[in-house]
C-alpha cells in the first residue's frame, strides 16, 4: 500500500501520526481513504467536490505529483503546502 | 474593559483596554492565517471565528480561551460531490434565537448554527435560489457579507451579497426575496432593468431601536431604507465620496449613521491623504467630517467592510475601525476624537467591539 506522509496542521489532525498505509491505486484515492480513516482530515486537503486545493502539493517519491497520478505498494506520498498559499 | 476582536491577514489578535486607558493585545490567535471575521458570543461567552486558510481552505473554529485550544465547527462546508465549492468565509452574526449564529461566505451562501457555533448547517432556499445561475461574483467574490437580524424576531433577515444585491426573509430563511427597489448602480447602463441582480453592496447596518430602518453602503452610493429593506434612498449629498465599504451606527439614536469614505472604486484610499469618518445625526440629510486624532496628511488607508464596529451607545459610543494599513483607531466619544488603539497590527480584515 502506498504510505502518505503529512506534517502539521495535517498529521495533527490524522491522530498525530505523520505517516498513514493506505490503500489506493491513485494519489486521490489515497486522500479520499485518509480522510475517511481521520474524519477532522474532511475538507483540510480535498474540498466538497473531491478536489484538491488549490494550494495543496503532493509528491510521489519526491516527484511534484497530481491528483490523478498513479501509486503502488511503497510508495510515498508527500501531502505539503505550496509556497504559492502564502502570498496572501 | 472593552474588547476589541481584531481579525487580520495574518490572524487574530485580542485588545483589551478602554478610551484613556490604552490597549493590550491580549491573545493573537491562528497565527499567520487570514482571520476574516471574529465575535464574542456574549449568551456562551464563546469565541468564534471564521478563518480562511489559503491552504486548507475556509472553517469556523469556537473557544472559550483564545489563548487555548480552538475546536473547528462542523458543517461549514457546500453539499459534498456538487460542482462548487466553498471559498471564503465572510461573516458570523448573532442571530435572534438563543444559541443562533450565522455564518456569510462565497459564494453567496449563508449557514446556521443553533447550537452557539458547533455544529452549522446550510440555508437550501439561499443555495437553491432560482436566479442565482445570474449572480455575479464582486472584486472579492461572490461574497454574503452582511446578515442583519431583526430585535427580537428571529425569523427576520437581511442579508446582503456582492454582487447579487439584498435579500429579505420573514420565515427563517424558508424563503427570499430582492430588496433593492431604488439602488442605482453607476457600473451598469442606464437603461438595465429594474431587476437587474447585479447589485455590489458593500455593508448594511439595521437600527435595533429602529430595526426597519437600515443603512446601506453601495458601491459607489450611500443609501437608507426606511421599510426594513424594501426600498432605498440616496443620502450620499454632503459626502467627498459615495464609495467606501464599512458603516456604524449610534444605538442610541436612529438618525445616526457613520461611513468612511474612500476616493472611488478605481481609488480605493481615504480622500486627499486624510482619514476622516463621516457621521449623519439627521438620517443622513447631512453630514459632518470626524478627524481629530486621526492621520491628517499623507495617509492614504483603505478599510475593508468588516472593520468598522462600535460598543456603547450616546455620548458614550465607542467606535473602533482598522485599515489594511495594520492600524487601528479609536474614539471613546461617539467619533468626536480618535486614538491609535493599535498602530501595528497586520493588515486589518475586521473589527469587533463589545
Amino acid at each position: 500500500m502506498p504510505r502518505v506522509c503529512l506534517r502539521e496542521p495535517l498529521k495533527r489532525l490524522a491522530g498525530d501520526r505523520a505517516e498513514h498505509e493506505l490503500a489506493g491505486a491513485t494519489v486521490g484515492d489515497a486522500l479520499v481513504a485518509l480522510e475517511r480513516e481521520h474524519p477532522p482530515l474532511d475538507g483540510w486537503i480535498l474540498d466538497e467536490r473531491g478536489v484538491m486545493r488549490r494550494h495543496i502539493n503532493v509528491f510521489v517519491n519526491g516527484e511534484r505529483a497530481e491528483q490523478e497520478t498513479a501509486v503502488e505498494a511503497g510508495d510515498r506520498i508527500d501531502v505539503l503546502p505550496a509556497i504559492s498559499g502564502g502570498r496572501r | 474593559m472593552t474588547e476589541v476582536l481584531v481579525g487580520t491577514k495574518k490572524g487574530l489578535f485580542v485588545l483589551e483596554g478602554g478610551p484613556g486607558a490604552g490597549y493590550e493585545v491580549t491573545a493573537r490567535a491562528f497565527a499567520g492565517e487570514p482571520v476574516e471575521y471574529a465575535l464574542r458570543d456574549p449568551r456562551s461567552g464563546r469565541l468564534l471565528a471564521a478563518v480562511s486558510s489559503p491552504f486548507y481552505g475556509p472553517k469556523v473554529f469556537f473557544t472559550d480561551d483564545p489563548a487555548g485550544e480552538w475546536e473547528q465547527a462542523d458543517g461549514v462546508a457546500l453539499p459534498e460531490g456538487g460542482e462548487q465549492a466553498l471559498q471564503k468565509l465572510w461573516i458570523l452574526r448573532l442571530g435572534e434565537a438563543d444559541g443562533t449564529i450565522y455564518a456569510g461566505g462565497d459564494p453567496g451562501v449563508l449557514f446556521e448554527s443553533r447550537d452557539g457555533g458547533e455544529t452549522f448547517e446550510l440555508n437550501r432556499a439561499l443555495w437553491e435560489q432560482p436566479t442565482r445561475p445570474k449572480w455575479q461574483p464582486g472584486g472579492g467574490g461572490l461574497c454574503l457579507h452582511t446578515i442583519e437580524t431583526w430585535p427580537g424576531d428571529p425569523d427576520r433577515l437581511a442579508i446582503a451579497i456582492s454582487a447579487a444585491g439584498v435579500w429579505l426573509t420573514d420565515d427563517g430563511g424558508e424563503s427570499w426575496r430582492k430588496g433593492n427597489e431604488g439602488l442605482r448602480p453607476r457600473y451598469l447602463p442606464e437603461d438595465t432593468p429594474e431587476d437587474e441582480i447585479g447589485l455590489c453592496v458593500h455593508r448594511l447596518r439595521r437600527h435595533p431601536r429602529k430595526p426597519e430602518r437600515i443603512f446601506m453602503q453601495f458601491h459607489g452610493g450611500v443609501y437608507r431604507s426606511d421599510d426594513a429593506g424594501e426600498s432605498w434612498s440616496d443620502i450620499a449629498p454632503g459626502l467627498p465620496s459615495d464609495f467606501g465599504f464599512p458603516l456604524a451606527v449610534d444605538p442610541a439614536d436612529p438618525d445616526s449613521a457613520y461611513v468612511i469614505p474612500l476616493v472611488a472604486d478605481m481609488d480605493r484610499v481615504t480622500p486627499e491623504g486624510r482619514v476622516r469618518v463621516y457621521e449623519t445625526r439627521d438620517a443622513g440629510a447631512s453630514w459632518a467630517p470626524r478627524g481629530d486624532g486621526l492621520p491628517e496628511e499623507h495617509a492614504y488607508l483603505t478599510v475593508l467592510r468588516e472593520a468598522f464596529d462600535w460598543t456603547g451607545e450616546g455620548e458614550a459610543l465607542e467606535l473602533y475601525f482598522g485599515a489594511t494599513s495594520g492600524a487601528v483607531f479609536g474614539s471613546g466619544d461617539a467619533g468626536a476624537t480618535w486614538f491609535d488603539a493599535a498602530p501595528h497590527l497586520p493588515p486589518v480584515l475586521s473589527v469587533a467591539a463589545a
